[in-house]
């Protein structure tokens, strides 16, 4: 009876967007990233750049390779703070939206508070929460990160259990719907791709709050740590060496986290 | 099927709704009275501001008359929604975009506590229905409009209830979609037997779709007059065939319609000379 739309696609599988990425925007940024490394081998060759003003690409490799070992248990140091640190601050915002969602005055509350947290550098803390809780332990350097991240991830899920749609709110009133129902059914799966956007912008913040505080003190052993310690007697490629491992490991974070975004909003399209 | 005897479906008696207070207020609706029997087809009609969606709002329990009474099969509209006696479909799909077309049209029956075998089998009757079988497993961002809005008219009949409260449900779609819908619409009604209340702007819509249309004037919304479309001679909205749209007597009941509209009243004898 019905007559079937030929140009909707019949494909169900779930698919994430970037499968519709081109090779171009691919290559290109690694061909500029190529260049960018070639010239800064041959700029400092030719200049006669000495290493502890920047050493070449060449040297900070050999110290990559040499120290492998070394690097990947720092990044597991750092990482594991930052991990946790991660979790314990998204669980934190999530919970924190979700009340400020319900109760207009825990909002309003909050809202300064917020505010102020967004603009202080919590790594600026680190030191006082070494006095706090003992340069031993790595529970300052989680707290940071931690701090970091709750507030993007709060900021996000508060704006998502905004974007409730009016027709979606009154169907579940027609539906004679109760909250829990109306929060499991609408407002938590509308919230969702927020709470991961947050988590995404977060997650980089996460790895840099939790390496900047071991430049503060605390346990050696991370990558920070090792960034100092290098820097201090003097071994440039190997404190770049480090940095390397540090890069690497703030964009795994970001592509994991990038790629839990797009498999959770990979129906929230506008007009849905 | 439902009888035309007995309860009314909706019964408005005396509604007013007014918005805001003081100097800023607005009058929606002023004295309405209207009367919907079980199985009836009735559709609003008229200009934006005049507070047909108002109505059926009230109605749905999505807001309340300032004054008035509205029953819902002989119950208080409140009492209506918590049995849920209607079921609804607005402009928008509104359809939950992160579940499947099966999951959105079973979303009622699992608020409601059915059994998954249960809303299982009735899901596969029901996008039968509206001829979406082959779409069950897609997602809403995966359909064109009029396929959407299908799936919604779905959702609405879950629980198959006797009255449809429907608000511009093919108001987003064009032209040729929206035919086919209505088609759709009729055959759907003559097998369920559910009274309509059905929010349009479109008078061929309205007349095509309906056993009577009421068209309603702004400022301050109320009920400018009533056409029955069965007294132009057309089949009663059940049995309609989209034969329908070629028939004098609809041409005769939009003509009817139209000068209600435009607040001219013409004599029903001057309503058929145009014809002839």
């Amino acid at each position: 009876m019905a007559v079937v739309d030929s140009t909707v696609t019949r494909d169900t599988r779930a698919r994430l967007p970037i499968a519709e990425v081109r090779w171009s925007t691919v290559v290109a940024p690694l061909v500029l990233g190529a260049l960018v490394v070639l010239a800064w081998e041959l700029f400092v060759e030719l200049a006669e750049i000495e290493p502890f003003i920047l050493p070449a690409p060449s040297a900070i490799w050999e110290q990559v390779t040499a120290n492998t070992a070394n690097i990947v248990d720092g990044a597991t140091v750092t990482g594991r703070n930052a991990l946790i640190g991660m979790l314990t601050g998204a669980v934190i915002g999530v919970l924190g939206a979700a009340l400020a969602g319900s109760f207009r005055f825990v909002d309003q509350m909050a809202a300064p508070v917020v505010a102020a947290l967004a603009v202080i550098p919590i790594v600026a803390l680190a030191p006082v929460l070494y006095s706090m809780f003992g340069a031993a332990v790595n529970t300052g350097r989680i707290i940071v990160a931690a701090v970091s991240v709750a507030v993007p991830v709060y900021l996000n899920t508060l704006r998502g259990i905004r974007q409730v749609k009016t027709v979606h709110r009154e169907l579940m009133t027609a539906y004679a719907a109760s909250p829990i129902q109306m929060i499991r059914a609408v407002t938590l799966p509308t919230a969702t791709p927020y709470v991961f956007t947050g988590l995404r912008v977060a997650s980089s913040l996460a790895v840099i709050a939790a390496l900047i505080a071991e430049y503060f003190g605390g346990p050696i052993g991370g990558l920070g740590k090792s960034i100092t310690s290098s820097a201090a007697s003097s071994n440039y490629p190997l404190a770049w060496a480090y940095v390397t491992g540090a890069i690497v490991l703030g964009l795994l974070f970001y592509i994991v986290t990038l790629l839990v975004e797009l498999w959770f909003s990979r129906h929230h399209k506008p007009g849905g | 099927m439902n009888g035309r005897t007995g309860e009314p479906a909706i019964s408005v008696t005396g509604v007013d709704r007014v918005f805001g207070k003081g100097r800023k207020q607005v009058v929606a609706l002023q004295s309405v009275e209207l009367t919907v029997a079980a199985g009836e087809f009735v559709s609003l009609i008229g200009p934006s501001g005049c507070g047909k969606s108002t109505l059926l709002r009230l109605v749905a329990d999505l807001d309340s008359p300032t004054a008035g009474e509205i029953a819902v099969f002989g119950k208080g509209a409140r009492q209506a929604r918590l049995d849920q006696d209607y079921g609804i479909a607005f402009q928008q799909a509104g359809l939950l975009p992160w579940r499947t077309v099966a999951g959105n049209v079973e979303l009622p029956l699992k608020l409601h506590g059915a059994a998954a075998q249960l809303r299982k089998a009735r899901v596969a009757e029901l996008l039968e229905l509206v001829g979406l079988t082959d779409f069950a497993k897609n997602h809403p961002d995966q359909l064109s409009g009029g396929m959407q809005q299908r799936v919604a008219i779905a959702r609405a009949l879950a629980e198959s209830p006797r009255l449809l409260l429907m608000d511009e449900p093919f108001g987003a779609l064009d032209e040729i979609t929206r035919e086919r819908m209505q088609n759709e619409l009729v055959r759907i009604c003559a097998e369920t037997g559910a009274a309509v209340l059905f929010v349009t702007h479109s008078i061929p819509e309205a007349v095509f779709l309906s056993d009577r249309v009421v068209v309603m004037s702004p400022r301050p919304g109320r009920i400018a007059g009533v056409v029955d479309v069965r007294a132009d001679g057309l089949a009663g909205a059940h049995d309609r065939t989209e034969r329908a749209r070629d028939e004098e007597g609809f041409f005769h009941a939009v003509a009817e319609v139209r000068s209600l509209l435009h607040g001219t009243p013409v004599p029903a004898v001057a309503a058929e000379g145009l014809e002839k």
